[in-house]
Parts: C-alpha cells; structure tokens; sequence
C-alpha cells in the first residue's frame, strides 16, 4: 500500500466523507448509501404497518428480514470485488443448476414451480441469478478489449440467456425478463454499439406478433389486454387496477392521512401489504409522499451511478452500473404497473413490498456496491 | 495485486463507460418524469374524480351476492330454504380493545366460549375492513339491546344475511347435503374466476345435491355502488347490477315417501333406496341414523362435530351411497336372468337339494343356508322362492365366472351408478383379471360359488342394489339414477346406461320367482307383500358381517349386537306394470325376509296405492304443518 499520496489526487467515493472514516475504511460501508437505505427500510415498514390494518405481525416479520437483510448487506461488502469477480462462474453454474433442478424436483404454487426445498428449508433460486448474472457478464467482459467485439457480445448474451430461458420455464416471465435485463445493462455499459442495439429493437418489434400469439400464455395476454381497457371486466382481471388507480387518484396531493386510507385501498385493493404497496403510500400520503418515496429512490440510485463512476476495474464498473441500473428498473416497473401504466407482472417495490426474500437480494446487491465503492485504490496502470 | 490489464486502453474505457452511465441517466430521469407526470395526472388532474368517491361520500363498489337456488321435492315441498338471520359482526380496523368490547356484548346478547373461540378462528384469516361475524341467528330482542348501545360499540354492527335453512332437518342429510362456510382449503384451491364468482358469498356446497350442484345453485355476483360516510355506513345505493339468483331444483325424491322410509327404518341402522322404475328418478333416498345439517350451514361447534364423529353409529355416513355390503342372496334374480338367457338353465332344470353341494374333486361342503336343503327336486321358481343355495351353486358351477361378471356389470355392480350425488363407492364385481391383478392368485371354482350368492369378494352398495332391482323390473333398461328431476323447471332427461337383453319368456320366469318370494307358502319375504291390493315381486337377502374393527372399546351387548348378519330386501311393485323398486339394507338385522321386506312393503303400501287426490292434498297439509324429521 504505497500509493496515499495517489489517494489524494484522485477523487475518492470516501474521501468526501469527512465524518466517520472508520467506518467506510475498516468496514467497508458506503455511509450515504447505508443512510438512504435505512430511512428506505423505516419508509416501508411504516407503510406496511399501516397496508396490514395495524397489525404488527407482518411488520415484525418484515423488520426480522431487514434485520438479516442488513447483516448480509455487511457480510457482502466485506468482500473485495476481486474475489466476487474470480467466483462468479461457480456462483453462476451453481445457480443455473439449481433452476434446472427447481423444473425437476421444484415445489410452488398456482401452477408456478419456483421454489427448492432442501431440509425443510424453501428458497427461490431465481434470486440468487438476479445478481449472479449482472457479476458474470461484467466478469466476462472485464478482461477483454472494450467496447466489446463480436465474440464478446455474443458470450454476454449467452450467460444472460440461459438462466433466462430456464426461469420463463418455471414460468415467471417478469422475474426472467428482469434478469436478462441486468446482464444486458452490463453489456450495454461496456459499449456495446448503438447500430446493434437499433437492430436489436427492430427484430424485437417485428418478432411481436408472434411472440403475441404463440409465446404468451392466456393469463399473460389477459394481464395486457387488461392494461388498455381496465374498466372491462371491474370484478375479473381488472379490479386490481382499477383499485389501486382510484386510491391513488383519491390521495390527491395531501393524502387522507396515516391509516385513514379507508376508501378503496383495504377491502378493495388487493395484495395491499406486497406488489400494490405504493398504492397504499399515495392514498395515505398523497403526491407529496409518493415524490418523496421517488426522490429516496433518485437519491440512492445517484448513489450507485456515483459508485459505478469511481468504480477501479472494468468488473466493478459494469457490475455497479448493472445493479444500479436494475434496481431503478424494479422501481419503474412497480410503480408503472400499480398506476396502470404497465402490465401486472407481480414486482415488488423494492425494500417497501413485504416479502424477505427479495430484501435479502435486494440488500446483498447494495453490500456488493459498497464493495466496489469503498475498494481501496490501487496503482494498476 | 497486479492485473494483466495492460494491453487494455484504460482510460478509453472508462470514458466510454461514463458517456454511457450518462446516456442511461437520461433515460432514467425521462422516465421518472414519466411516473411523476402519471401520479400527476391521477392525484391533481383527476383529483376530483376521485374524491367525489372518496372522502366525505365514499363510493364503494361492493359485491352482492346472488340468492342459493332453492331445492324443491317432486311436490314442491321445500327440502332447502333460504332464511334471514341476523348476525353480530365486528369489524376490527374500529376496534380498540377487543377484549372490553367482547365482555360488554357478552352482558348484551347471549355469548358461548365456542362463539368465541370459532370467531378468533375466524379472524386469522380475515381481509381489512371484512365484518368478522361473531354471533348468527340474534333474537329480535338481542338486536334492540345491540342497537340501544350502538354509540358504546363502535365498528359492531348488526348485518343481515341469507343462511341456508334445511326444514326436514335429519331427513335429507344424506341425499340433499348441506352448505357450511369456505373453509380455508377451498379458499386456495380458487381459480380466479372463483375468487370472482365467490366474491361476497360466504357459504358453499359441501355434501350431497349442494355439493354436486353447486355450479347451478350458487348463480352470478352482482355488484354496486354505494355511497357511504366517513364511519363506512351505507347511506344510499347509486347503481346497482344485480346478481342473477341461483337455479331452482326439483328433485325426483318424495318427502312423505322419505318419511314412510325413515319411520320404517324405525331405530335400526340402515339404508332405503327407491327408484322410479320409468326414468331411474330416485324417489326416497334413505340412510340411518341421520343428522341435522342445520348445525353445519354457520359452522359446527368442535364438541358438536366430535359427538358425531365418533357415535359408533357413524351418523354422517352415508349408507346409502357409500356403504358397501355383501348383497348376499338378492343377487339370485340377476344371477337366475343371465344363467337362462346364457343357456346354462332353464325352466326345467332340477337340482337336488341334501343341504350341501360339493364340488367335483373337492371335498370341501358349501353349505346350504337350510341345514337338511330343500328336498329332491328344486326347480327355478322353487329355488328362488326358497332361497335354495344348492340350486345356484349347482348353476355357478355350469356356469363360468365371465359370464357372471358380464351380466353383473350390464346391471352397473362393480362400477359407480353415475348418480348426481358426490363421493359414490362403486362397490365390487370379482373377474378372473381383477382377482390376479388385486390379489395376485388365480380364480378357483369354489370362487364362483361364492360370487353367484353374493358373497365372498361381492361387495354393493345399497344404490346399486337398488338401480339393479329397477332393471330387473324394467326387463332389461337401465337407467342411471337421478336425483334431480329439473333445474329451473328444465326437465332433465333420462338417461339409459345399458339394456340387458333376454327372451321375455326369460323375463316372465324371473318374475314369476321374484313373486314366489312374497307370495309362495315357503317363500321367504312373504311379509313383502301382506294386505296389499296389488302383486310383489322381491328377493330377500342375508350377508354376513365380516371385519368387525379390532381394538375398538364398546361393551360386549353392543358387540353382539354388530356381530349379527346384514338384512337385505330388494323389491319392486306392482307385478302386472312395475313403478317403484326398492332396496332396503338393514344392519345386524339377522333376517331379510323378517326385517328387511316389511321396510319395503311400507314403501309400496304409500307410493302405489297413492291415489292423484291424495297427493295434492298431501301437499298442501305438508305446507301447513309440515313434517318432522
């Protein structure tokens, strides 16, 4: 370590944090990024408090989950981003044979196969791949020449496409396209050229119809259908929407107050305490507290493009912006979809829907994030 | 650590990877404004859209759950109803302390520990805001006491709901079923358009008609609109689609003839069966002992459904439909049709009787249920009125066990009547395939001998007996059994399953056995048809009670009891134009022909000798009083 004199010149991620350098040095916590997640997790267990009818029992269980969530998000960030990126093939060939397994001997619901059950023991391995594939591509591509040639491009296509391939079997397409999704922002960031992605869009956009008629299942093209004609079917495949509009719309910019979302949000507003969750928060709060909600989320998204801009490696880089990048895809398609703008796809709203396994994730991805940021510099070129 | 990083132009990269970040940081922040402008548009443009449904007049959309269909007998006599009943619910988002709130209703209305451990039950798996209902069935009294101390019980309120109401009580439990509330299994076990269509229903079709008609008699949701205040009462409705009520059926079965069933029953278990010889129309449908399907409609109270439960007596069985018994000797007419029209007897044949037949190249005495036989020459009408074993062992033995099988099944043993009742037992008809598939050994003669009595592997229930009597009787139609006549006044048709074929001289002989039964000085159900105007024809039966549980703690009087034969009679009237066939199955009770026929000729004595007057006087006194179960 003979570079501190380097240190200074060189814009740091902790450097402007002039408070607790311990902290960010010896622990490897980002401290902005901690605090926005921590008000983030206070957020959301108050709206769920609320969601549940005032009922402690799922904001316990929730607060239990953040609790692990954190503990994760610490051990994650203890990890040199070095050794994330020599690991990343064993993480992912173990996840892709765990969702072979999951279409095998899986266990699920509602005709979804989603779940392993190993001694009692019930987990999604789908999640595990939500970060196992942005760190293989951004792993893949580190070593080679940027932007990335054919070849390359071809490979970080194949490692995002195949665990894709296998979760649309289980079938959860929202979950798939989500994570096809991250390893092409990796591969987006490392230059992959525009011409190529234009071409991409097109066959994308041709190959609709068919994808339309022979690729969805029923259920699936009712969910679209749904989205342009809400008021269809009120009772039927509609209602979600419709509630959660007109609770929405009925917060106004005020909101009716804490708890006293009476109108359509508790009886009528179905999974009210999961994917519908904002719906609660703006009929409560009103658009005050939805664009507050929407700034913690700007602020911690600048936070992660901050990380990704300071970022020492190629590998860190892509993985940051990557998990960055999803991460704000996840808010935006929520939200999008409880304000009637998107399908139903069944996403939660990050670290605010109650459910521990997607906060465990979730928190994971920003302990590797702070990996990446709090990296101590080294003299590489 | 030092990476092979050399060959790589850094600082290309890096500026390459930044002019992407920032091209990604656009789209981010054009589609953050796209969610700003969306909450925009629905909290500050449509505001006031919305609000009008909102705060000071809420607009709630609210389910409105259709009517259950009623169920009517052939009559019109109603078997299922529909009844107001006031219940006390409580809402639990206006609640502070549920625990004062229970003690000061507990001084108001009449309040049990069940009605409080059943609602606790019921609060586990409530949504927001649904009205938890705690006590059914409040007295008008109660209601005014609840009312006078509204202002002291915030979020409790007294709600009216239709409850399904079984006016006979225990005498269509088995066949018409009750209703009790979703249980939570149901509940998962919803596809969507059964969270829709169920959307304000509380209650669905557990048993019997309830079950298999629950499509039918539930009909379509409505919904509307009501317009409600800050405290979530309802102050108008504003728009209202109404639900479409449930179907309306009518059954085939006779209330009055049920009843005679049941009294003739008297205290012993058992079951009654009786079709309509025309259209296979079930007519009475009996299993003993019964109980009131009142107690589950609102939920059972846990001590109430262990009482049942564990009765000896097994009251929630239902006999009919699923018990399987040995048919013992009521197969002999069956058995006599296929053998003369297979050929292997006919009127002539003679058998002689010493008591016991024995089996070339075995030693072994199948026994005759008379210990000395029934004397040198049997012929058919003799053997059937007697009962005579020998004669049939003789006829099995001639005979071979496909033949057997063959004609069994055209007469639906061994396979589910396809009756519009759920969770039928198709009872048991042996073939050599099914012997060396189930037990893996190969059929003996001695098999056959057992088959053609009844017994052995032979196992039936009591519809099947029954259904099997009626196609005896229609001379060769088989028709599936109905219970239900029509829904919505829609007649449902007939069905006819199979059509046994055999020379009418065949059919005669068979008659003219089946009445030496009731009529012959020797015959064995001569009880059957005694001081009855009209002619009878049946057969009696005897079965042996095999596999009395082990272990099971009840006094030796009780044991005794259970260890005597089954009781079988099977029957059908009048002789010269047959219209009603009848299975009766007592249990323990020793003698088909001294317990089992007088059940049947009770049937008779009502149904047939039924005058058109007295049937439409029947009905209007049943509306006036009504009957008991």
């Amino acid at each position: 370590m003979a570079s501190r004199d380097f240190m200074h010149r060189l814009p740091d991620s902790h450097s402007s944090l002039s408070r607790p350098v311990s902290l960010s040095r010896r622990w490897h916590i980002d401290v902005p990024l901690l605090t926005l997640l921590v008000l983030l997790c206070g957020v959301g267990l108050g709206v769920l408090y609320s969601a549940s009818g005032g009922e402690l029992h799922y904001v316990r269980r929730q607060a239990i989950f953040m609790g692990i969530a954190f503990g994760g998000m610490f051990v994650a960030a203890q990890i040199p981003p070095d050794m994330y990126r020599r690991w990343s093939p064993w993480l992912y060939v173990a996840g892709c044979c765990m969702l072979v397994a999951v279409l095998f001997v899986g266990v699920g619901a509602k005709g979804a196969q989603r779940w392993l059950e190993i001694g009692g023991f019930r987990f999604q391995p789908s999640e595990a791949l939500k970060l196992a594939v942005p760190m293989s591509v951004a792993a893949f591509l580190h070593k080679r020449t940027l932007p990335p040639s054919l070849v390359s491009i071809v490979g970080a296509l194949a490692i995002a496409a195949l665990p894709a391939a296998l979760i649309v079997q289980q079938p959860d397409l929202g979950t798939s396209i989500l994570i096809a999704a991250s390893g092409l922002f990796a591969l987006y960031l490392a230059g992959l050229s525009w011409r190529m992605m234009g071409g991409a869009l097109l066959a994308l956009a041709v190959a609709a119809w068919p994808i339309w008629q022979w690729g969805l299942r029923d259920y699936q093209r009712q969910r679209i259908l749904t989205l342009f004609d809400p008021d269809a079917d009120r009772l039927g495949a509609g209602w979600n929407i419709f509630q959660s509009k007109a609770a929405i719309g009925s917060g106004g910019i005020y909101g009716k107050g804490y708890m006293q979302g009476t109108q359509s949000q508790l009886d009528f507003l179905p999974e009210s305490h999961t994917d519908f969750i904002i719906a609660v928060l703006s009929e409560e709060w009103g658009m005050r507290g939805a664009l507050l909600l929407l700034l913690l989320y700007v602020l911690i998204i600048a936070r992660g493009i901050y990380i990704s801009f300071m970022a020492q490696h190629v590998f860190g880089r892509l993985l940051a912006g990557s998990i960055t990048l999803t991460f704000f895809v996840y808010v935006f398609v929520n939200i999008g979809m409880v304000t009637g703008l998107l399908p139903v796809v069944g996403v939660p709203l990050p670290l605010v829907s109650y459910g521990g396994t997607s906060v465990i994730t979730l928190m994971a991805g920003f302990g590797i994030l702070m990996a990446i940021g709090t990296e101590r510099r080294r003299v590489s070129f | 650590m030092a990476e092979d990083l050399h060959l790589k132009d850094h600082y290309t990269e890096q500026r390459l990877f930044r002019h992407r970040m920032l091209v990604a940081c656009a789209g981010v922040v054009a589609l953050l404004g796209v969610l700003v402008a969306r909450f925009y548009y629905l909290q500050v443009v449509n505001f006031e859209d919305y609000r009008t449904q909102s705060d000071e007049n809420r607009i709630q959309m609210r389910p409105v759950p259709p009517t259950r269909g009623l169920i009517y007998d052939r009559n019109g006599t109603m078997l299922a109803d529909n009844r107001p009943s006031y219940n006390l619910s409580l809402v639990m988002e206006r609640i502070s302390d549920l625990d004062s709130t229970l003690e000061l209703i507990g001084r108001l209305v009449q309040l049990d520990e069940s009605d409080v451990q059943k609602f606790r039950k019921r609060l586990q798996r409530r949504r927001p805001f649904q009205p938890i209902p705690l006590r059914f069935h409040l007295s008008e009294q109660e209601i005014a006491r609840i009312s006078v101390n509204e202002f002291r019980l915030p979020g409790v309120s007294v709600e009216a709901e239709l409850v399904r109401y079984y006016p006979m009580t225990r005498l269509f439990a088995h066949s018409v079923g009750y209703v009790g509330r979703i249980s939570e299994r149901e509940l998962n076990d919803f596809s969507e358009e059964d969270v829709r269509r169920y959307r304000g229903t509380q209650s669905i079709g557990k048993t019997g008609l309830e079950r298999s008609y629950e499509d039918v008699l539930l009909g379509e949701v409505g919904y509307e609109n009501v317009e409600t205040n800050a405290r979530g009462r309802v102050l108008r409705v504003l728009e209202r689609h109404d639900p479409r009520p449930g179907s309306e059926l009518t059954l085939h079965l006779d209330a009055r003839l049920q009843q005679v069933a049941s009294d003739a029953l008297g205290e012993n278990r058992g079951a009654v069966v009786a079709i309509d010889v025309k259209n296979g129309g079930v007519l009475a449908f009996v299993s003993k002992p019964s109980f009131d399907p009142n107690m589950f409609v609102t939920g059972i109270s846990f001590k109430d459904y262990r009482a049942l439960s564990d009765s000896l007596d097994v009251p929630l069985f239902n006999r009919a439909l699923q018990g399987q018994y040995p048919p013992g000797s009521t197969l002999k007419p069956m058995m006599g049709l296929g053998a003369l029209a297979a050929g292997v007897i006919d009127r002539e044949t003679e058998v002689k009787d010493p008591g016991f037949y024995r089996l070339p190249n075995d030693r072994r005495l199948y026994r005759d249920w008379k210990r000395w036989g029934h004397g040198k020459t049997v012929d058919f009408v003799q053997a059937m009125a007697e009962s005579c074993d020998v004669y049939f062992y003789d006829t099995a033995h001639r005979w071979d066990i496909n033949g057997m099988h063959e004609i069994a099944t055209r007469f639906g043993l061994g396979t589910r009547t396809g009756i519009d009742l759920p969770i039928e037992r198709p009872g048991l008809f042996p073939s050599r395939a099914w012997k060396r598939g189930a037990r893996g050994m190969p059929w003996f003669p001695g098999d056959s001998l057992n088959a053609v009595l009844g017994q052995g592997y032979v196992l039936a229930t009591p519809l099947q007996l029954a259904v099997m009597t009626a196609t005896i009787a229609n001379r060769g139609t088989h028709y599936k059994p109905q219970v239900v006549m029509a829904v919505d006044g829609i007649e449902q048709p007939p069905e006819v399953l199979h059509h046994v074929e055999a020379s009418e001289d065949n059919w005669d002989l068979v008659f003219e056995g089946m009445e030496a039964v009731v009529y012959d000085e020797k015959g064995t159900g001569k009880k059957a048809g005694a001081g009855l105007d009209f002619r009878v024809a049946g057969k009696s039966g005897t079965a042996q009670v095999v596999g009395i549980a082990q272990g099971e703690q009840y006094d030796s009087e009780a044991l005794k009891e259970r260890h005597r034969d089954h009781a079988l009679f099977i029957a059908f009237a009048p002789v010269d134009d047959p219209q009603i066939a009848v299975a009766v199955l007592v249990e323990n009770g020793e003698s088909g022909g001294g317990v089992a026929a007088p059940v049947a000729r009770e049937l008779f004595a009502d149904w047939v000798s039924r005058p058109l007057e007295e049937t439409v006087q029947m009905i209007s006194a049943e509306r006036e009083g009504g009957f008991s179960g």
